[in-house]
């Protein structure tokens, strides 16, 4: 991400402090933990983010489920603090998804990436549905030269992940995942790409035990790729 | 259905492994979800069509107290009897007084999830009155002395086989394979049923506060005859099915059928309200509503997931539901199943019930997306996670907690954060397959590597790389 942004004249800042936006708990019905983990991202983005107020800053991630926490679920977790509402909102309407900045910040499709093969996109279901991504991750692949890309069945299906979802119902888990798998092969792609870590480390997990040769890539790896 | 507590994570293994049930489910979800999908495309304005329909049911949830007045006032006026039942226990009880206090020996029921719920039958049993089920779906289950598994199509877990195989056994009749020979003989049965019966017993659609009619929505006819040829008619209603207006139902009438089935209108959409005039040629001599609350009025106190309370039953969700298309509905322990029973079971029947089923998701949204009301079940869900957290039950046990502590004691502080990071290179070294990946952790990992690999942590942190090539790391 890092790379394609900067080929693309961003000047890009880590912010060493951060590190989790604190879903997991959130997710998992752990409020009070998740707030506390949340506060601590908040106050490190939205101090950033004031450091840079001169700037056009933004806070990039490559992840629609993190992202869909702040820009969606923080306004819930944070319902009862208003004073950290402004904070909230503040944070929330200067992050955005990967693809997202990239088209709809930078107003870019081709990135100049170029890629041999088959591609195929997995949608993930924060991205799709909590921050209504669709259209944007698939141009940007179409864009890439030497991808051909195809539309598998049941491409907006969840894989199966949902975080502990995969260890509290590993069975439901994988069975969802061996649909997921079963469109990835019959779509014909030889490498899936998709815009969540959760998704990908679930997918991947699959097709390397199974021996199944797709190769699996994050949208940046691909939007990274001079091939 | 006896509740005594859910096994989600059992009952969906043996789902799982049940190919007869994946078959089934694969084709009725696939079925219902292109037919939905095709049926709301065809309406150009279809999300308004949701946006004002949940809009409709939060005025009314919001004033249930004045319409749930009103719409006892105008059955009474229209000559019907008004039951109000706190529970379930109390809503079987005022049925039967009915049947027995009109010497009724014979009851035909149309289908309804809120008799499923107060488990009706048993009590029409235990009196000694004769109950039969005519919705074909519903009257196989009764044979089979199952349960219904999606809200709108009871039976879909049996197979065609099945159904022959248990009509030939219960009916004492030859065995017919084909599916109209088998809905042959059960039409013939019931007709006689109905024309027998002194009883008809129905839930509704809707409840309509200013007229004071129930609406009845069907595709088989069977619950025309049940409300209209036996001389007493009971309706059984949640107290959550009222909607405020008679013009309001255009609108529901087709969100429901375009959501449920696909079908711009449903075959029969019966309007009843009293008991038969004295100018109608035919029709019940009785009609009495049942107003059924049992916990709907504790969703209605919390604020927070009151909107379950939304819902029309259209079974949308449960045909989107990825979870839902691979475990079934008996999964979910109770007659609700799918997004809806995953929200309302554990409201109804206490958390403490039921506290793996606001879990039995993968949170992706999908019941969200195509909800005729627009019921917002992710947040729903994660309410009643909290709850089920804060009430220390289910699968949260103490390993849960302590993870938990540990991951937000790592998280908050960054230098363990790096340190933790920067070790677990080495401590999963033991784990490290031959493909490079972790294929067997320890518990509660192994609930991930026993059927997928588990990717392994790089010995360069993307922290060290930033500092090394500051912007070159990829």
């Amino acid at each position: 991400m890092v790379k394609v942004l900067k080929s693309l004249g961003v000047e890009v800042d880590f912010i060493e402090e951060q590190t989790c936006c604190g879903q997991p708990a959130f997710n998992s019905g752990y409020q009070d933990d998740a707030r506390a983990v949340a506060e601590r991202f908040l106050s490190i983005f939205d101090k950033a983010l004031n450091d840079e107020s001169g700037k056009d800053a933004y806070i990039v991630c490559p992840s629609g489920s993190c992202t869909s926490m702040v820009k969606v679920f923080y306004e819930e977790l944070f319902k009862n603090s208003p004073e950290l509402l402004n904070k909230v909102r503040n944070v929330s309407q200067k992050t955005f998804e990967f693809s997202e900045f990239l088209i709809k910040v930078l107003n870019t499709v081709d990135v100049g990436a170029g890629y041999k093969g088959v591609v195929t996109y997995h949608d993930s279901c924060h991205l799709l549905r909590e921050l209504g991504v669709k259209d944007g991750p698939r141009e940007l692949i179409k864009s890439v030269k030497g991808v051909k890309f195809k539309e598998m069945e049941l491409h907006d299906a969840c894989c199966g992940f949902g975080g502990t979802f995969s260890i509290k119902f590993p069975k439901v888990s994988v069975s969802m995942l061996e649909e997921k798998i079963e469109c990835i092969i019959n779509s014909g792609a030889d490498t899936l790409v998709s815009a969540d870590m959760g998704c990908l480390m679930n997918i991947v997990g699959a097709l390397s035990r199974r021996e199944i040769p797709v190769k699996v890539m994050h949208l940046a790896e691909l939007l990274a790729s001079r091939g | 259905m006896g509740f005594e507590e859910v096994r989600f994570e059992q009952d969906s293994e043996k789902a799982i492994h049940n190919k007869p049930l994946q078959k089934a489910l694969v084709n009725v979800t696939n079925r219902f979800r292109t037919a939905r999908n095709k049926a709301s495309e065809d309406v150009p304005n279809w999300d308004n069509l949701r946006a004002a329909a949940r809009e409709i049911k939060k005025e009314t949830i919001e004033n249930l107290d004045k319409y749930l007045l009103m719409l006892e006032e105008r059955v009474k006026r229209a000559g019907g009897k008004v039951h109000w039942a706190k529970d379930a226990e109390e809503a079987s009880q005022i049925i039967v007084n009915i049947a027995r206090e009109g010497n009724v020996k014979s009851v035909v029921k149309s289908k309804s999830m809120a008799t499923e719920e107060i488990e009706l039958n048993n009590s029409f049993e235990d009196a000694g009155i004769k109950v039969i089920e005519t919705d074909l779906g519903e009257y196989i289950i009764q044979l089979a002395g199952e349960h219904p598994s999606h809200i709108i199509a009871p039976a879909i877990h049996k197979t065609k086989e099945d159904i022959s195989k248990l009509f030939s056994a219960k009916l004492g009749i030859p065995r017919y394979d084909k599916p109209e020979e088998l809905t042959k003989v059960a039409r013939e049965i019931l007709r006689s049923e109905f024309l027998n019966a002194d009883m008809g017993v129905s839930g509704a659609n809707f409840a309509v506060a200013e007229t004071g009619t129930i609406v009845v929505v069907e595709n088989e006819g069977n619950a025309r005859l049940t409300t209209t040829v036996p001389k007493i008619h009971v309706a059984l209603v949640g107290i959550e099915k009222l909607i405020p207006r008679y013009e309001d139902l255009s609108l529901f009438l087709t969100v429901l059928a375009r959501s449920a089935t696909g079908q711009k209108s449903s075959t029969y959409v019966s309007f009843i309200t009293g008991p038969k005039r004295s100018t109608d040629i035919g029709g019940p001599e009785e009609f009495h509503l049942v107003l059924l609350d049992n916990g709907r009025s504790k969703i209605l106190a919390s604020e927070e997931t009151r909107e379950s309370l939304y819902c029309i039953r259209c079974g949308a969700c449960l045909n989107n539901c990825p979870v839902y298309r691979k475990v079934g509905g008996h999964s979910y322990g109770w007659v609700y199943s799918g997004p809806i029973g995953a929200i309302i079971t554990p409201q109804l029947m206490g958390i403490d019930k039921a506290p793996e089923l606001p879990f039995a998701s993968s949170l992706c949204g999908a019941c969200k997306d195509v909800c005729p009301v627009k019921i917002d079940f992710p947040k729903i869900l994660l309410e009643l996670r909290k709850n089920v957290v804060e009430s220390k039950k289910g699968s949260t046990g103490i390993g849960e907690r302590f993870g938990i502590r540990l991951w937000r004691f790592t998280v908050e502080h960054e230098s363990i954060y790096k340190i933790t990071n920067k070790l677990s290179y080495y401590f999963q070294l033991p784990w490290k397959g031959r493909n490079g990946k972790l294929n067997s952790l320890p518990y509660p990992f192994s609930r991930w590597t026993d059927q997928r690999d588990f990717p392994a942590v790089a010995k360069k942190t993307f922290r060290e790389r930033w500092k090394n090539n500051k912007g070159e790391t990829g």
